[in-house]
């Protein structure tokens, strides 16, 4: 089990908690975890990485274990913490003025 | 009984204005989508109660909710805007080739035909169709893919399509206007498109009288006569008698010709309204006066309408979708402002209140005339 954070405006969309919890198979990676995550909240599609080119779209951070991730490759292993579960995958709207 | 509702769309969330035949008592819902700025709200005229949204944030990229029951709850539907094969360049601000990339849509154009059918007006510009309800979108590539694409380019609030027209007398016809590039028809349902901008002079472009460049900011139509149009310029109010094959000036006795926002009178098709806006460079009305401008003669002859619009110390701007028209015996009138006032007239725009003062800017606005 996997737990995504996510900010106030994608909760709304979701129409979820500030938290949810997702299964990913395999290898945990930002790829997989977001994969997941849109598969299971599918209007999130778009909202953090583009559908097109999938990257992360650029006022998006990726936050974990106190690290951020944000410019890692998205194939990369996430800590083991968020593997486990025991600490959240944070996806973070990028602080910005007005 | 008749009532209205009024959609506005403003930096930080929807609204959505109520009111009965008299429109002098209203009723506020809002912030839908708080926080978050909504581009356009467009309701079908198939039924009132199916409406859409455009939501878009710089963080969070572009959302499209639908409401089936006239707004008081939404779902999201398809954001997947692709642009169909290689989407090329246009041209960048300082002319150099720039790639095609979606960033929002500027207006949703419910189809007059089919319930589930809408359009979308995107930047960079494009023209969309969901036969579905907005549960997917494609694009009609043939618009962008005519021959002048790669000259298009953006104007200084990007290279956005905002106005659709759907011609009420011919299914097959739609105008389209693209800022900075012109206005465009197809006649054949948005498969082929010509661009129908002879006539514009546009000073701000190498060559002036260039079959594409100019900045439209808006054009409209009165649906019992869908082969005149209206249209603000950048700068210059203009009018077609032959669906855009010409195009004449009109702006006559306007103190400036430089404004966003155009719109025809619902029963009256020679009677128009614009909002001068002192000139390019300063986006706000003549020595802080505002005052909307109604022709009752095809333009030329303007007169200024003030009565109940500040007329001291005021500086917004109307952008170019926030001004809107109801269908009521005597023709109600709305506009906002980026001061986040939307005003209302229920005597075809002879006297003016004001429905909310302190709203966030406003960028559209829409009526509904419900029966």
């Amino acid at each position: 089990m996997i737990r995504v954070r996510l900010p106030t405006h994608l909760r709304r969309l979701a129409g979820s908690g500030a938290e949810v919890t997702i299964e990913v198979s395999g290898p945990v990676t930002q790829r997989s975890v977001l994969d997941a995550l849109e598969a299971r909240y599918p209007m999130l599609r778009g909202t953090i990485r583009d559908q097109v080119t999938q990257q992360r779209r650029p006022f998006v951070r990726f936050f974990a274990c106190q690290e951020d991730l944000s410019h890692d490759s998205p194939d990369a292993l996430l800590p083991d913490a968020v593997a486990a579960g025991t600490e959240p995958f944070l996806v973070v709207g990028a602080i910005a003025g007005g | 009984m008749t009532s209205v509702r009024v959609l506005v769309g403003t930096r930080k969330g929807a609204f959505v204005l109520t009111s009965d035949g008299k429109r002098d008592k209203w009723e506020v819902s809002g912030p839908h989508f708080p926080g978050l700025e909504i581009f356009h709200m467009k309701g079908s005229p198939l039924n009132p109660d199916r409406l859409y949204a455009s939501q878009c944030s710089d963080w969070f990229g572009q959302v499209v909710h639908r409401s089936d029951d006239g707004g008081k709850t939404w779902s999201p539907v398809s954001n997947e805007f692709l642009y169909e094969g290689i989407p090329g360049t246009h041209q960048w601000y300082d002319g150099t080739p720039h790639p095609w990339d979606f960033r929002r849509v500027w207006h949703f154009e419910p189809s007059l035909t089919d319930v589930d059918t809408v359009y979308a007006g995107v930047e960079d510009a494009a023209l969309f169709r969901s036969t579905d309800g907005g549960m997917s979108w494609t694009e009609l590539a043939g618009l962008r893919q005519h021959g002048t694409g790669p000259n298009w380019q953006p104007g200084a609030g990007g290279m956005c399509l905002h106005t659709i027209l759907l011609d009420p007398s011919n299914p097959a016809r739609i105008y389209i206007a693209i800022s900075a590039a012109g206005a465009f028809r197809s006649d054949d349902a948005g498969a082929s498109w010509l661009p129908i901008n002879r006539g514009l002079k546009s000073e701000y472009i190498p060559d002036p009288d260039a079959e594409v460049g100019h900045c439209v900011h808006h054009v409209a139509l009165h649906p019992a006569r869908p082969n005149v149009l209206f249209m603000q310029k950048h700068w210059d109010v203009m009018r077609s008698d032959n669906a855009g094959d010409s195009w004449y000036e009109i702006s006559g006795n306007l103190p400036t010709d430089f404004g966003f926002v155009v719109d025809v009178h619902a029963h009256e098709p020679d009677t128009v309204y614009v909002v001068p806006i002192k000139s390019d460079s300063e986006h706000y009305p003549l020595d802080g006066k505002l005052a909307v401008y109604r022709s009752r003669t095809g333009g030329n002859e303007w007169e200024a309408l003030t009565k109940g619009l500040p007329q001291r110390d005021c500086y917004v701007n109307v952008l170019r979708d926030a001004m809107a028209i109801d269908k009521l015996d005597s023709c109600g009138v709305y506009f906002g402002t980026t001061g986040g006032q939307v005003y209302a007239s229920a005597d075809a725009g002879d006297n003016w209140s004001a429905v909310v003062h302190d709203l966030p800017a406003v960028l559209s606005v829409e009526v509904q005339t419900l029966s």
